[in-house]
């Protein structure tokens, strides 16, 4: 599980970078937006793996870590998620006035 | 009153977060008009703040660090605030460029587009908090806080330069963010907690698991504060934005770089000022903020456009700034944080005065006015007056005069001339570094590189200004006389005057300094304010109770 992990996390990396460099505002936003999604696998999967196992202290357990997931990560994730989702909404508006002003969706406004 | 704070503490601790956010909202329910009356909230949201700022410092000088929990959890679980010296510092420097900056804006650019003054509060609230929190995530919130009203302040006015450079500016520090988060959960991954005060006890009693992890952790989350910071080769975004962005809104900028230079004093010193960690990643800070510096100065000797070189003083004060933190000694690092607060407030009134002046270029000149009027006719001084009243000089406009002078002053402190307070700053570091060791030990390399790196700096940098300077206020002689407007006026002349009460009360304020360095470096009175924080009431007054 951890390798298959750890492969999505930096293939997504790999190509959030990739699309980052590239010059066009939509692969920008593209590019943008899966770093996002491999920092968040990567946030959530920070406090270890586990299956079946519970963040919220249930009967009958016992009360350390060894029988619980890490809480922490997923409430970390789920900030992030929605920091990040609201920055590419952002950067799409951003992105449609570069558009409209320059005519050109090269991210530098202008072709040359 | 201080009664009455005493009774507030340390509860007021929240106020600089809460009252730009209230202010926001309720600018946000009054919906797009009412100029006036946001103006009025947000000015009196400012100096509100500002108040609130100078009387936590007050405060923390007097009592030391302060933690207060906002969800009454007790520390290492809940999201502590924290204030000591540096944070309540910061705080004061941050509400008084606010204020001044509002009331620039408050002459013409809050008429430039909707939602300024909401944003604007937003911005504020960003910052406080950030100076203000002792969670490693929940700086992270904050900085997007502050970032997102920043870009929303940075798009004021639009047109095509400011959103060209708006795209590379949300772009870069999106992908900052992702290295902040990264570092942050590495960090978490190993130490098991984020809270500062934590992070930093666990760090020097060495129940560190893996040190390596730590350094890669630390050092991600290094590059994400140095590209907020503007430190080279991360620095490309901050000339077109700063040179773009409305001029109170660059004004307010001028703290946003050294809001992560803040977080890197800050978690550099908790983390390795001392303990087993002790001086990692100096090197680097020193290396990348010296080659920053340097390279900023060279940028500005190539500008011929004051906004372009109002924007690199601020990365040669960021730079020198992050190789002061490099030399990883108290004594340099207490005079850094005096040169801060006097390159900050410099910066600032420079892009202010880069408004009037460009203002003025642009205006209506004579030679505009009547195209027949060539300068072969000038030179003749043929009178072109209908009136044929004689040719007399203009009498010397009190605004020409304050523009002037505040050139002059922005000058000399952008470039830390005698006596000023940058001037100040940069002697107490130098000396920290050159003398750090007492007459016997020879100067390392590094400390002779320091001194040449700053005092390179500032001589380019009087270099360019000077010439623009030249340029601007001596060789075009025909020209409308300048008009300066009180609300524009009034802020420039009082960020200088700041200067000026900086340079006069250098002894007790270099005193301060010195102070904030000590207990930045000691770090036991922040671990024990922010881990001894108690709940309120005690948990075993509120279990009696029920």
């Amino acid at each position: 599980m951890e390798v298959v992990l750890a492969l999505a996390i930096g293939i997504l990396t790999g190509s959030g970078v990739w699309l980052l460099l590239r010059p066009r505002t939509f692969q920008l936003v593209v590019g943008l937006s899966l770093l996002a999604y491999a920092v968040n696998l990567f946030i959530f999967s920070i406090g270890g793996l586990a299956i079946d196992k519970e963040p919220i202290l249930a009967d009958g357990v016992p009360p350390d870590l060894a029988h619980y997931t890490d809480p922490v990560p997923q409430a970390l994730v789920l900030t992030a998620i929605v920091i990040s989702f609201a920055m590419t909404a952002l950067l799409l508006v951003i992105i449609m006035a570069s558009r409209g002003m320059t005519g050109t969706d090269h991210v530098d406004g202008t072709e040359e | 009153m201080r009664a009455l704070i005493q009774g507030l503490m340390p509860h007021v601790m929240v106020a600089p977060i809460l009252l730009p956010m209230l202010s926001a909202a309720v600018m946000l329910l009054m919906g797009e008009g009412k100029r006036t009356a946001k103006l009025v909230l947000g000015m009196s949201s400012a100096l509100l703040g500002l108040a609130v700022s100078a009387a936590l410092f007050a405060w923390v000088d007097a009592y030391g660090t302060v933690a207060y929990l906002p969800g009454n959890w007790p520390a290492p679980f809940g999201i502590t605030l924290a204030v000591d010296r540096l944070s309540a510092g910061m705080l004061v420097l941050t509400w008084l460029l606010g204020a001044c900056a509002l009331c620039f804006a408050s002459a013409r650019w809050h008429r430039a587009g909707i939602h300024f003054h909401p944003l604007f509060q937003l911005q504020l609230m960003g910052l406080s908090g950030a100076f203000l929190t002792a969670d490693v995530f929940n700086l992270f919130v904050f900085f997007e806080i502050l970032l997102a009203a920043s870009y929303g302040l940075l798009l004021h006015g639009s047109g095509k330069p400011r959103v060209r450079a708006g795209v590379h500016y949300v772009a870069v520090n999106l992908a900052a963010s992702s290295l902040f988060l990264i570092g942050v959960s590495v960090i978490y991954g190993v130490t098991g907690t984020l809270n500062m005060a934590e992070l930093s006890a666990r760090l020097s009693e060495g129940q560190v698991a893996n040190r390596h992890l730590i350094d890669a952790g630390a050092a991600i989350l290094a590059v994400a504060f140095l590209a907020k910071a503007a430190a080279w080769p991360l620095n490309f975004w901050l000339v077109p934005a700063y040179a773009s962005a409305t001029p109170p809104v660059a004004a307010m900028f001028a703290v946003l770089t050294k809001v992560g230079v803040y977080a890197l004093i800050r978690l550099w010193t908790l983390m390795f000022a001392g303990g087993p960690l002790a001086g990692f990643g100096a090197d680097g800070l020193f290396v990348f903020g010296g080659v920053s510096a340097v390279l900023a100065a060279l940028g500005m000797l190539a500008s011929q456009r004051l906004a372009v070189q109002a924007a690199a003083g601020v990365m040669v004060s960021a730079g020198t700034l992050l190789a002061a933190l490099g030399l990883g000694e108290e004594a340099a690092l207490g005079a850094a944080v005096f040169y801060l607060v006097g390159s900050t407030l410099a910066s600032s009134a420079f892009f202010l005065l880069v408004d009037l002046v460009e203002r003025w270029r642009a205006g209506t000149t004579v030679v505009d006015e009547a195209p027949f009027l060539s300068a072969t006719l000038e030179a003749q001084e043929v009178n072109l007056d209908d009136e044929e009243a004689p040719l007399v000089a203009l009498p010397f406009p009190a605004s020409t005069a304050l523009m002037g002078m505040a050139f002059i002053a922005c000058t000399l402190l952008t470039s830390g001339m005698p006596p000023l307070p940058t001037f100040i700053g940069k002697l107490g570091m130098l000396s920290a570094a050159l003398g750090s060791g007492g007459a016997s030990v020879p100067v390392p390399p590094r400390a002779w590189l320091f001194t040449g790196v700053l005092l390179g700096c500032g001589l380019l940098t009087l270099i360019a200004l000077t010439r623009t300077g030249i340029r601007t206020f001596w060789s075009e002689m025909q020209r409308a006389r300048p008009r300066v407007r009180t609300p524009e006026g009034l802020p420039l002349v009082a960020l200088l005057a700041a200067c000026g009460v900086l340079t006069l009360a250098a002894g007790p304020t270099m005193e301060l300094a010195r102070a904030t360095a000590k207990s930045l470096y000691d770090r036991s009175e922040y671990i024990h304010a922010v881990l001894g924080a108690e709940v309120r009431p005690p948990a075993t007054a509120r279990e009696a109770r029920q």
